[in-house]
């Protein structure tokens, strides 16, 4: 499967122009948890994603469901940030288009490499208070109370705003994307484009300058064993592979499983 | 680049909130040891906390040459922002090289926090560590959709800082004849106080699994078919003692608490007799039970990978095998 994915053997960076733009499940959680909060609480709702221009697409979905505005950064020079860079950069993009943010959702993850740093590296960007992995959250008086597993504690928090939370994929169900809604986001979606200028990081460093990590190298492991090949029905494998193998599966699971004569 | 660097002092963070379930701090520190051997740095474990003193020898025990402890009822249960404070404190005063820090869910909220602002890199939840010739510490992770690891390392800023998923490492066995030095440190009086309040925090009642340290896994994936065929799984892992995983798209689906994730932001397993149901074998999964002894893999398409790493790859429909396997071990159990 490593054939088919975009990433480039010489830099080991994504080819992320090549991956097409559809949203990041954990954050599409995310809008959704906004969404419910605005049923409740009118407010109006920024999506902010950096990537390429492609990346519109993924704003035009979010639109879609619900959102109120989609802010694209988009600029050559963002290629090979890693989660460091990526936090500056968002951070300082949330500081340009919502100077008043009341909260900021993540995803708590990408599901391309799962890193899961860069919401909390805004919340320290940008000094709010800050949760990651939540589960059920609830407003009352501009706190938010929210709940979460971690670590196997089921966690009751309460956090005041602003701040920033990533939200993860076992609440928050997205909801279903209407063709009229989908009609609306790719007619008069309502998208501002931004480069780093825009955002004030003008100094010229690039994503990859910004960086403190370097890739070495990206392989594919490869692990083929000499191995036994099955096929038949069900029953009869199942059959087969308890009789060879009775030592060694009754072993580890503590019983005889051996055939009896009877 | 620094040519040669000469680490000094490798840091292990004392993740102890579920000691006896969760390993992953004493498997750091055995990992510390083994890197601190190549080039002759210390390796110290740290510990905030109340009453922490089981765990500061148990570290001791488990190869920590030093220990420093915050022990202060104020930090009683684990608080983010004021430990991510007292770690931040202690990296600007004391300069370590390298901070490993245990790929928990609290370890992966804690770690990007100190490494922002330390301005340092950070790779998450790593599945192997090293030091190359020039003493830089060479961090493997699974990247890119999961289907690659990359090796990742930070050249220039300190401390080098990685997360390392938990079961990647095998502990040291305790030895408590072992002597370390333990630096007891005052709670600095300057601490901002903590915003985000904890109303409550209790152990889940869904049993804590140690799936991590079981002989037999059954692990099942998309093509089992749907949630109610997922939990035929569980009667199948009952009946062999067995301990249930998923992976990474039966979690989205929801057919499992996050719990059972084996692989990249879950856990890794090195059971005697793994399971393998309707799973395809992206790397973020396979890299997880790589140490399985042995491996029967259920899938409809011979070619998947994970069909590849199998010892017994059996081509068929998961959830037809997992069935007749529940009625034949009825019936041969007795």
């Amino acid at each position: 499967m490593v054939s088919e994915l975009p990433w480039d053997p010489k830099t080991g960076t994504l080819k992320r122009a090549l991956v097409d733009g559809m949203i990041n499940p954990a954050c599409r959680h995310a809008l959704e948890a906004a969404l419910i909060l605005k049923n409740e609480h009118p407010t109006e709702i920024t999506v902010i994603t950096m990537g390429p221009p492609i990346a519109e697409e993924v704003l035009r979905e979010a639109l879609a469901m619900g959102a109120d505005r989609g802010i694209l950064i988009s600029d050559s020079k963002i290629a090979g940030a890693d989660t460091l860079a990526t936090s500056k950069i968002l951070a300082d993009a949330i500081k340009t288009a919502c100077p008043d943010f009341d909260l900021v959702l993540c995803g708590c993850h990408t599901s391309d490499s799962e890193t899961a740093q860069v919401g909390p590296q805004i919340t320290e960007e940008l000094n709010v208070p800050g949760i990651a992995y939540v589960d059920q959250l609830e407003l009352n008086n501009r706190s938010l109370r929210i709940q979460r597993l971690s670590d196997g504690f089921t966690e009751t928090l309460d956090m005041p705003l602003p701040g920033l939370i990533t939200v993860t994929t076992q609440q928050n169900a997205p909801r279903y994307i209407s063709l009229s809604g989908l009609e609306d986001a790719f007619s008069e979606a309502d998208i501002t484009c931004l480069d780093l200028n825009d955002i004030g990081l003008n100094s010229g460093l690039t994503g990859s300058d910004r960086s403190p990590t370097r890739i070495l190298r990206v392989y594919s492991p490869v692990t083929e064993k000499d191995n036994t090949v099955m096929r038949g029905s069900a029953g009869k494998i199942v059959q087969q592979l308890f009789d060879q193998f009775d030592d060694k599966i009754g072993g580890a699971i503590g019983k005889d499983i051996k055939e009896h004569q009877s | 680049m620094t040519m040669n660097e000469q680490l000094t002092e490798i840091w292990v963070f004392g993740d102890y909130r579920n000691y006896f379930q969760n390993r992953v701090t004493l498997q750091l520190l055995s990992r510390g040891v083994e890197l601190a051997q190549k080039t002759g740095a210390t390796v110290c474990a740290v510990v905030f906390g109340h009453e922490v003193d089981e765990w500061v020898g148990e570290y001791i025990a488990h190869g920590a040459d030093r220990v420093l402890v915050i022990d202060h009822p104020e930090l009683k249960q684990y608080k983010m922002e004021t430990y991510v404070n007292l770690m931040v404190q202690l990296i600007e005063d004391l300069n370590p090289d390298i901070i490993l820090i245990g790929a928990t869910n609290f370890g992966r909220e804690f770690a990007p926090r100190i490494a922002k602002r330390m301005q340092t890199g950070l790779s998450a939840d790593c599945v192997g560590l090293d030091i190359n010739e020039d003493g830089i510490m060479v961090q493997t992770a699974p990247s890119f959709g999961g289907n690659v690891l990359a090796e990742i390392i930070t050249p220039e800023c300190r401390p080098q800082m990685a997360t390392i998923r938990p079961g990647t490492f095998q502990e040291i066995p305790h030895n408590y004849e072992r002597t370390g030095e333990v630096v007891k440190l005052e709670l600095p009086d300057n601490l901002p106080e903590e915003r985000v309040k904890l109303v409550q925090s209790e152990r889940s009642t869904q049993r804590f699994q140690r799936i991590e340290e079981a002989k037999v896994v059954v692990c099942g994936g998309r093509g089992m078919g749907s949630k109610k065929k997922f939990r035929k799984l569980a009667e199948l892992a009952a009946l062999m003692n067995a301990e249930i995983g998923a992976t990474r798209p039966v979690i989205y689906a929801n057919w499992i608490e996050s719990e059972a994730l084996i692989g990249q932001a879950g856990k890794n397993i090195k059971p005697k007799v793994l399971f393998s149901f309707g799973i395809s074998g992206a790397i973020q999964h396979t890299a997880a039970i790589k140490n399985a002894e042995f491996i029967i893999a259920v899938n409809k398409n011979p070619k998947a990978p994970m069909m590849a790493m199998a010892d017994i790859a059996i081509v068929a429909d998961a959830n037809q095998v997992c069935t007749a396997m529940i009625k034949e071990l009825k019936r041969r159990i007795r």
